[in-house]
């Protein structure tokens, strides 16, 4: 699947380019954008230390496996696999947590973090595992409270009322997680692809 | 929701978990100082681990913009989605939604600067930024950090949140602010 939609951006932005005879925008943004993920990259190494560390104390004072103890009942019913306690499920909710706040620059680290908990859980294979999946549809579509960063470009135009889109934007979310839940846990249960019958 | 109440959480929030979880931790008698270094460590090969997957991304991603091919295939779902309600203009928005965070930014305040934040296009493009997250983005980097290669139905789930969220998007703002 991957494969595929990565083969589709490249070859037909490729066909386009060459249908209106400037390919050199092909070399151009290739390049570019090589440099510029390498740029993000360095960009989060700061950001990355900062939250894992942050984290690292949470993990040492129990915290972590503290909220995941809290949200044990809601766990229990996404991710049958992994055991309720288990710090994973704590990074996960700090992911999530962070993600509704929309606090992006702290829900990637914590996110990572929740990844590598799971990885172990997965046994090191290079195939994503339920748990992961599962959390990726969380994750993709989670509900964000305070979309600040929009709110902040209406303000810089002077809407009349910034804040409006915030309930939109809630009930629109909303309806995309519970399609993304739906849809993993149909995969995970009953589809042709799932792993364990 | 007031925007002052928005602001307050949205300005405290990093400041309130700055505080609160290295205090508790030194209530709990963790060394706060080395364990936020040893934490800390992890922070660089976390982050170089992601590059080949966000280059690999990020060049194909741009590619497909650069060369007018995120156009022309707006042009093509163009006349099926003007019937739904959905402006042209948001089209292009809408497919670059699960693939880029920041040139979806850059389009949202484009159209609010050109339309007005409190058109019916100011307003949906608000929606849509708000709504669901850059798919491929996360993917890529959340399943690079670790090593998976193999994605299996994740980019389906994802994909049909999206599309779900740009529908809702759509319908909500033509109900509200039409």
């Amino acid at each position: 699947m991957l494969n595929v939609i990565w083969l589709l951006l490249l070859v037909s932005g490729i066909i386009v380019a060459a249908i209106n005879g400037n390919v050199e925008v092909v070399t151009q943004a290739a390049l570019g954008s090589a440099r510029g993920a390498v740029k993000v990259c360095f960009d989060l190494i700061g950001i990355m230390a900062l939250w894992l560390g942050i984290m690292k104390i949470a993990e040492k004072a129990g915290m972590v496996q503290g909220i995941a103890r809290l949200m044990k009942p809601l766990i229990r019913r996404l991710f049958p696999t992994i055991p309720p306690d288990h710090p994973a499920m704590g990074a996960v909710i700090l992911n999530l947590s962070a993600n509704m706040l929309g606090l992006g620059n702290a829900a990637t680290p914590f996110g990572m973090k929740a990844m590598q908990e799971l990885q172990r859980l997965n046994k090191d294979s290079d195939e994503a595992s339920e748990a992961m999946c599962t959390f990726l549809a969380l994750n993709t579509s989670c509900i964000t409270l305070v979309p600040a960063t929009i709110i902040g470009v209406r303000v810089s135009f002077a809407s009349a009322n910034p804040t409006e889109i915030v309930g939109p934007c809630i009930f629109a979310t909303a309806i995309a997680m519970t399609i993304a839940i739906t849809l993993d846990y149909w995969f995970r249960r009953y589809s042709p692809w799932r792993r364990i019958p | 929701m007031s925007l002052a109440f928005l602001d307050t959480i949205s300005r405290w929030a990093i400041p309130f978990l700055l505080l609160v979880i290295p205090l508790v931790g030194f209530l709990r008698k963790v060394p706060v100082y080395e364990a936020f270094v040893e934490g800390a460590e992890e922070g660089f090969t976390t982050a170089v681990k992601i590059i080949p997957f966000l280059v690999g991304m990020m060049v194909a991603i741009s590619v497909f913009r650069a060369s007018g091919a995120m156009e022309a295939l707006s042009q093509v779902v163009e006349p099926f989605t003007s019937r739904m309600g959905v402006p042209s203009e948001v089209l292009p928005l809408a497919i670059m939604r699960p693939l880029s965070g920041s040139a979806v930014l850059g389009m949202a305040t484009e159209l609010m600067k050109t339309h007005g934040p409190d058109s019916l296009i100011g307003r949906l493009a608000s929606v849509m930024q708000g709504t669901t997250d850059t798919t491929f983005f996360v993917l890529t980097v959340y399943f690079g950090s670790v090593g998976i290669k193999k994605y299996r139905y994740s980019i389906v789930t994802g994909l049909t949140a999206d599309i779900t969220g740009f529908i809702a998007s759509v319908y909500i703002c033509n109900l509200i602010f039409k």
